[in-house]
């Protein structure tokens, strides 16, 4: 039987606010454990939560930029369980009303445009972080995580497969990165993935047995975790298994999933409202200022790239992708007509190095004034393409200005016509018998006279050049 | 000279601005009571030794300068034990004060040390606390009221000249009632609730336990206001309760809801808050009988909420960070169980359960929604009661102060002493207790004035009246 796959994706998102959610204390990574802590975040008894409105801001952000409804009214609910890493044995979340509902996000899989509804977006704090020490029976808990701003962002099940799953993912992650709201690193975990999938016949409209999948610790992770999953139904519906609700874990290890707990073990979170938050009503207002302020977005920029420079409109969308990424694209463009050949070399050999280093165009290191410069040596005569790849490749490595890179390795391209000439003459008169066999019709040893002439420039005498000044010599 | 601890604050403010007494004087006075009686009204859980000297250099500009206070042992003061009378708390030194405690501090308050109560807030006479009982100055075999119990005591026994305690069905105005002083519950959001280890947030309240109205409006004046690291307290300027204070009730229209008098309300209670009534009326305040007819679900939907919001509020006492932790333990689930198991007495354990109940699924919508539905209803009663009448006159308690152990072991006949109490809290109102009568056992009887809410003033205008008019309060008991 012909099978399809039904993904829906669940996104934690810690939002880079300065400060906590609830309470004034830094959101700073990678500091002393329990440094950045105070009573509120340690739920400490008689402390209380105040809402930091900038975390509700950039949540609103991102609830407009996924086309969102604002709530009108603004409550939050506590999420009742026990564990260490929750100080207060419940967090303070959002349940039967989440700030916002009913948006959507376009992806491009492949050719194929995609609509995938978003079914809520809501706020919340994230948990501190344990640590089991090896060897010991005891664990230790830091609650600098504790607190953080956590946006859940959650689809409808509109994903059809592991592949959706991930252009969905890299979709949100470049949308995310355009309001700068959030570092988005699953590696940090500052963006995680929970998905819920089922399979079901082709065809067929009531859904399959969902399993909820956890930790995935990349976009490759989710679409390897979902298509090892979605594999496991269909041949665990083939062997007449009945398939249960139930987590799994995708362990990254042996790539395979593996049960966690049933529906039967699923905790109940006795969801109430939270009373020491008074519920609001959002200014409209204030909604509508975020809204025109909210940045141009992915789709919008391709759009005017295409229009704008006359790019094609896949080279716009990669271009695109990344918000820093067409930044520098566009600072480029401002100094530099040919915005095709720009997007050349942003697609070739410069998203190459951001590929092989894992690092974005800012980390690489070369200005866009530095890559300007190199397209115009270019243009110019002065080095040639081939030599302008290694001299990108070593400003990279170097983080040199191309320019001094080009003057420190005088790889400068040698266009002087009379320098040229005399180097043509030298190996003319040198190379007498060659020069003979090209005379008597031996063409293809003007290969060698030029392979000559380069050598004694040690390769910068400008190509073309070199070849009409010796055929013109070889005329005489 | 009269002896210093019977005093009132205003009047002992007076003294120390006319630099007849010195801070150190009062300490020194109340200490030699708390020394004498302490051990028979075990109204302390902790007392303080202030510095004589350093208590003699308070700030005199302070609106409490070197007045003695006393604090509910659930109101955190940086680096003392604050313990909610439980072991599980015990040792928990909170790392800061209190908004309450700040203001204090800052107009030269000296805190005294911390009263007894109820285990967390859980009870109305003061039984279930980890330390034992307080008990009632007017008689020693009795009950002083709860939760506060052992700040009322305190005030009663003159052990502290002012205190704090916190009302959330009843526990500043019961036990205010039952010791023969003056409790007031604010408008729930006038009083910062940062520091205060809650027990039912939407319900909880500081407030002050004092010797006469004067007092109350002065503390009152101290503690109230926004705190920006509660969002629960409201942005209300705070008035100058001190204008309140005027002898004249004519035109004030007092509405008595014929619910309060009914089946249960003890006979002397009856006649003692009738007789009150009388007086205000006899001063020239218009009667009016009045209706709130969804009282009688007042105790049933308290019941739902508040122990909703106590089994999360009390969730985080888990023995991870601080407070008691059970000494071994297989692992982490074994190690809750004991650790809250040991922790806990059992009225605490009764009410998580009840809470963690209702809120669980398939139950929530039958309980804590349906409760909050009918908690509307109540808010709404008021509403409009409050059309036809500025204040609201009942009885505070339907007894005097039971025995001590007579309710124990029958906790709906121990709820039912907050019947009158708990629907100030239910619709956030501001709610005060003044003595208003003695049985004939002479026990203190208290009459409670309820008003809309943030309207303080006109309690106060009331109840000053009334105490000008009548001796109840300058009765003492006699230990």
């Amino acid at each position: 039987m012909n099978y399809e796959t039904v993904i829906g994706l669940e996104v934690h998102l810690q939002l880079s606010t300065n400060t906590k959610a609830f309470c004034g204390c830094s959101t700073k990574f990678g500091q002393p454990p329990n440094s950045q802590t105070c009573p509120v975040c340690l739920g400490f008894p008689g402390s209380l939560p105040v809402l930091n409105e900038e975390a509700f801001n950039y949540a609103i952000k991102v609830a407009l930029a996924l086309n969102c409804k604002i709530q009108d009214l603004i409550k939050f609910d506590r999420k009742n369980y026990y564990y260490p890493d929750l100080p207060k044995n419940f967090q303070i979340s959002q349940y039967d009303m989440p700030l916002s509902y009913d948006g959507f996000v376009d992806i491009s899989s492949g050719a194929k445009r995609k609509r995938i509804r978003i079914k809520r977006v809501h706020l919340e704090e994230d948990a501190g972080k344990l640590m089991h020490p090896a060897g010991e029976n005891y664990s230790l808990v830091d609650y600098n995580r504790g607190g953080m701003p956590l946006l859940e962002i959650v689809t409808e099940p509109d994903l059809s497969s592991p592949e959706e799953a991930y252009d969905y993912l890299t979709k949100l992650k470049s949308i995310l990165g355009y309001l700068k709201v959030s570092d988005c690193d699953m590696e940090k975990g500052s963006l995680r993935c929970d998905a819920n999938i089922s399979v079901r016949p082709r065809g067929e409209t009531k859904l399959g047995t969902k399993v909820e999948l956890k930790n995935m610790n990349s976009f490759k992770g989710v679409k390897l975790g979902l298509e090892y999953e979605s594999k496991r139904q269909v041949a665990a519906i083939g062997d007449n298994e009945k398939l249960v609700q139930e987590t799994r874990l995708w362990d990254v290890e042996k790539n395979i999933t593996v049960s966690m707990r049933s529906k039967e073990e699923a905790q109940d979170y006795r969801y109430f409202p939270e009373p020491d938050l008074v519920p609001f009503v959002v200014d409209k207002i204030t909604i509508e200022k975020v809204r025109k302020d909210l940045p141009e977005l992915p789709e919008a920029k391709t759009d005017r790239f295409v229009k704008e420079f006359g790019l094609s409109e896949y080279d716009a969308n990669v271009l695109t992708s990344d918000v820093d990424f067409a930044g520098y694209f566009e600072t480029c463009a401002r100094s530099y007509k040919n915005a095709k050949t720009i997007a050349n070399w942003l697609m070739g050999d410069i998203m190459a190095q951001m590929n092989t280093r894992n690092a974005g165009i800012k980390e690489l290191g070369l200005t866009a004034d530095g890559l300007v410069a190199l397209l115009k040596m270019i243009d110019s005569q002065a080095i040639s393409g081939k030599m302008a790849k290694e001299v990108l490749l070593e400003a990279i490595e170097t983080k040199k200005d191309p320019a001094i890179v080009v003057k420190e390795k005088g790889l400068s391209q040698i266009s002087d016509s009379s320098k040229i000439e005399e180097v043509v003459s030298v190996v003319i008169s040198r190379e007498a018998k060659t020069v003979a066999d090209y005379k008597n019709g031996k063409k293809a040893a003007i290969t060698f006279l030029i392979g000559q002439i380069m050598k004694e420039t040690r390769g910068k005498a400008n190509p073309g050049l070199v070849n009409e000044i010796l055929k013109k010599k070889l005329g005489e | 000279m009269e002896k210093l601890q019977s005093l009132t604050a205003h009047r002992l403010k007076e003294l120390i601005e006319k630099g007849d007494v010195r801070p150190s004087n009062i300490l020194s006075d109340l200490f030699d009571r708390i020394k004498a009686l302490d051990g028979k009204v075990k109204a302390f859980v902790r007392v303080n030794k202030p510095d004589a000297a350093e208590a003699d250099r308070v700030n005199k500009a302070g609106k409490l300068a070197g007045i003695p206070i006393t604090i509910k042992d659930n109101i955190c003061v940086k680096d003392e034990e604050t313990t909610c009378a439980s072991k599980i708390l015990a040792d928990f030194k909170p790392p800061y004060d209190a908004t309450v405690i700040k203001k204090l501090r800052a107009e030269g308050a000296i805190l005294m040390g911390k009263s007894n109560m109820d285990e967390f807030a859980f009870g109305s006479s003061c039984e279930t606390s980890c330390y034992g009982p307080t008990k009632n100055p007017w008689d020693l075999e009795r009950i002083p009221g709860g939760s506060s119990g052992g700040s009322a005591a305190a005030v009663a026994a003159d052990e502290t000249i002012l205190a704090l305690g916190s009302d959330t069905g009843g526990s500043i105005r019961q036990p205010a009632s039952l010791c023969g002083v003056v409790g007031l519950k604010p408008t729930y959001g006038r009083v910062s609730r940062y520091g205060l280890i809650a027990f039912a947030s939407s319900l909880d309240q500081i407030g002050p336990i004092t010797k006469d109205v004067e007092d109350a409006a002065l503390l009152l004046g101290v503690i109230a206001g926004h705190d920006e690291m509660d969002s629960t307290s409201v942005d209300v300027p705070v008035p100058d309760y001190k204008r309140s204070l005027v002898k004249d009730v004519r035109g004030l229209r007092i509405g008595v809801p014929k619910e309060y008098f009914i089946k249960g309300l003890d006979k002397e209670v009856e006649d003692s808050v009738r007789g009150a009534i009388n007086v205000l009326k006899d001063l020239g305040a218009k009667i009016v009988d009045i209706s709130l007819p969804h009282t009688e679900y007042a105790v049933s939907t308290y019941y739902i909420i508040a122990p909703a919001e106590a089994s999360s509020n009390l969730a985080r006492f888990d023995g991870v960070q601080y407070g008691h932790r059970a000494k071994t333990s297989k692992d982490m689930i074994d190690m809750y169980i004991k650790t809250r198991s040991e922790g806990f007495g059992n009225e605490a354990k009764r009410r998580i359960l009840l809470g963690t109940y209702c809120l669980s699924s398939g139950y929530y919508d039958a309980y804590y929604l349906k409760a909050q539905k009918v908690r509307t209803r109540i808010r709404e009663d008021f509403d409009k009661a409050f059309g036809a009448c500025d204040l609201v006159v009942t009885p505070t308690s339907p007894t005097a102060a039971f025995k001590i152990g007579e309710k124990m072991d029958d906790p709906l006949s121990m709820y039912l002493s907050d019947i009158y109490t708990i629907p100030a809290n239910l619709a956030g109102l501001p709610a005060m207790s003044i003595p208003c009568g003695f049985s004939k056992n002479s026990l203190p009887i208290g009459m409670q004035i309820l008003a809309k809410p943030f309207d303080e003033e006109t309690i106060f205008r009331a109840a000053y009246t009334f105490e000008q008019n009548t001796e109840f309060h300058k009765q003492k008991p006699k230990l």
